[in-house]
């Protein structure tokens, strides 16, 4: 009689294995489709390359004059009084962790709102019309948003060694689980903004008032004590923040705004908000 | 708006039925509604025994589809494409790679398909839609629209690859097309549908029958003296089942039985005032005419086909 129950326990176990694997593989489907397309774009790989190195290294050296000689503009005094960017710290190095994060809030963001093209296209609507559930859809796409964020900062994070960025294996441990929350948070976002919209028109707002809102707002450029308080309630309001002010404290031992288990523990709470916003929303999308 | 009204339909295992009306006309609209991507606002609708609301998730997996516009992934290979839906579709890992080959195989791009699928011509990505709709062995596969944008000669190529799959995978095929003359060749059994509503069900054949024989168009010189007495004169044959007077054009239909040998009588009935003569075999266009009084014909013609770019730019145009 126990062994009975026991083989058709067994049985059953058999049959939710196989249901995993099945469930695995079209999330591995899923995936593994984003990160070719991501490593075939040769083009946006360059791009989104080129374009943070750009912020690091003019705005780091042109802004860096400023920030560590304060005196430079006409002698106001005003940035002195706010402290700088911290003690024996060049600018560069200062926005180098910023930069990271705008690496990741732009590739994150324009990932997620890519699904209006796969829309326009038709590809979505292929993979909707198979035995696939929304929800498996929706963690497949922010896992390639993840991937793609990842190798994207990974560019960046060798440039940081000529910075004179030092790692450390468990650094790299922390810098990476940082990344992966703020790019889950981000591509859900993006998910959900672009589960809304029908055109690609949309696109263009997304990034004037998502993409860059994120970036500015987040501390990347600026330290974020004796902000006035309206900023200070915004840059509050943005996940990226806590990335930032997280990886700034890993990568050049700048205690921020927050301890850094505050700042994880925030960030989380945007993963769970944002991925909850993110699969309701991708759930009630139109098919057609 | 109202884009699929009261349609009662039944389809038959293993046959061809092709839906066939005007851009519009709610074909699409259709498909969708039994592919469990629209939901409907009422009625009901199985497929493959299953309720396309209640058991959707079953649904999927015993349909192929084929959309109007190529689906597949531009930056992937075919393979790459394929291998994706084998997944998505949880074709078991002993049958995925046989089967992959046997579809490509069936439509005939196996020495394609280790290239991007960009680099396909407009027909290649049809027909690799159609391998990708079939690699799950379903019940029943949709066509929509399947040689849109088709040059004639891919059209051509196309529909006997879709003759092939009827063969040789025993599946219940749906397709919707404009295409008087693809309608005709593929299918069994045909469904007019004008305005979300199916005005006309039976086979091509027995369809164009319904019209009575044959069509003579006759041309007249003047129209006054003749246009009320040819109706007089020819009525009274037997072989003439209909006669039709065009106001505008002076022309006069008449739908005949046997034209070839009767032709002659009809012209001698009207003597000389005869300008033009043709006669031709009923086509679904007719058919068309004959239930909605307008012709069928494509209004403005889709461009699907093309790649990425091309839709892209497209896009812009509109």
């Amino acid at each position: 009689m126990l062994r009975e129950v026991l083989w058709k326990d067994m049985l059953n176990m058999k049959i939710n294995n196989n249901f995993i694997e099945i469930e695995l593989g079209k999330l591995y489907a899923i995936w593994l489709r984003e990160f070719k397309v991501f490593l075939r774009e040769k083009s946006r790989i360059v791009a989104s390359t080129f374009t943070p190195l750009l912020w690091l290294f003019v705005l780091g050296a042109g802004f860096g004059t400023i920030a560590t000689n304060p005196s430079a503009i006409s002698g106001t005094g005003q940035i002195a009084s706010g402290g700088g960017v911290g003690p024996g710290i060049d600018y560069q190095k200062f926005i180098f962790p910023g930069i990271v994060s705008m690496s990741i809030i732009f590739s994150s963001v324009f990932f997620g709102s890519y699904i209006i093209w796969d829309r326009k296209f038709d590809f979505l609507k292929s993979v909707m019309v198979a035995p696939v559930s929304r929800t498996t859809i929706f963690v497949g796409k922010t896992f390639g948003g993840m991937t793609t964020s990842l190798m994207q900062a990974a560019i960046l994070l060798v440039v940081g060694l000529f910075l004179g960025i030092h790692y450390t294996p468990f650094s790299i441990v922390l810098i990476v689980v940082i990344i992966l929350f703020l790019s889950f948070a981000l591509t859900s976002l993006g998910l959900a903004i672009g589960s809304y919209m029908e055109s690609l028109e949309g696109f263009q707002l997304i990034v004037s008032f998502v993409v860059f809102p994120l970036y500015f707002l987040s501390g990347a450029l600026f330290p974020l004590n004796n902000l006035p308080p309206w900023l200070s309630i915004l840059t509050a309001l943005d996940p990226a923040t806590y990335a930032v002010d997280a990886l700034r404290n890993t990568m050049v031992g700048i205690t921020g705004k927050n301890p850094f288990v505050v700042d994880i523990g925030i960030l989380l709470g945007y993963v769970i908000v944002l991925g909850t916003i993110g699969m309701l929303s991708f759930r009630r999308m139109k098919a057609v | 708006m109202t884009a699929i009204d009261n349609v009662n339909l039944d389809i038959y295992d293993n046959e061809v039925f092709g839906l066939l009306g005007p851009n519009g006309a709610g074909k699409t609209t259709l498909i969708h509604i039994l592919a469990t991507l629209i939901k409907p606002t009422a009625g009901s609708a199985s497929v493959n025994g299953y309720d396309i609301v209640k058991e959707s998730s079953k649904v999927r997996s015993s349909i192929g589809i084929v959309f109007q516009a190529p689906s597949s992934d531009d930056m992937l290979t075919g393979y790459e494409n394929l291998k994706l839906h084998s997944l998505l579709y949880a074709i078991p890992i002993h049958v995925r790679e046989k089967r992959i080959n046997d579809v490509l195989e069936l439509v005939g791009l196996t020495d394609r398909k280790n290239h991007q699928v960009k680099k396909y011509s407009g027909g290649m990505r049809r027909r690799l839609e159609i391998a990708r709709g079939l690699l799950h062995k379903p019940k029943v596969m949709f066509l929509d629209e399947p040689t849109l944008g088709l040059d004639p000669n891919s059209r051509e190529i196309m529909w006997k690859y879709i003759d092939r799959l009827v063969k040789d995978e025993k599946v219940t095929l749906i397709l919707t097309t404009h295409y008087m003359e693809e309608a005709d060749f593929l299918c069994n059994r045909i469904g007019i549908i004008d305005k979300g509503k199916i005005i006309a069900l039976d086979s091509p054949s027995r369809l164009k029958e319904s019209l009575g024989g044959e069509i003579i168009k006759i041309e007249l010189k003047n129209k006054e003296p003749m246009k009320t007495l040819v109706e007089s004169i020819l009525k009274p044959h037997d072989f003439v089942h209909k006669v039709e007077v065009n106001d505008e054009e002076n022309v006069v239909i008449v739908y005949v039985d046997n034209a070839s040998r009767n032709l002659p009588t009809i012209l001698k009935a009207i003597d000389n005032n005869v300008k033009s003569v043709d006669f031709r075999s009923p086509t679904l266009n007719d058919v068309f005419l004959k239930y909605t009084g307008r012709h069928i014909m494509a209004q403005q013609e889709d461009h699907a086909e093309g790649g990425f770019m091309e839709r892209y730019a497209q896009y812009e145009n509109k």
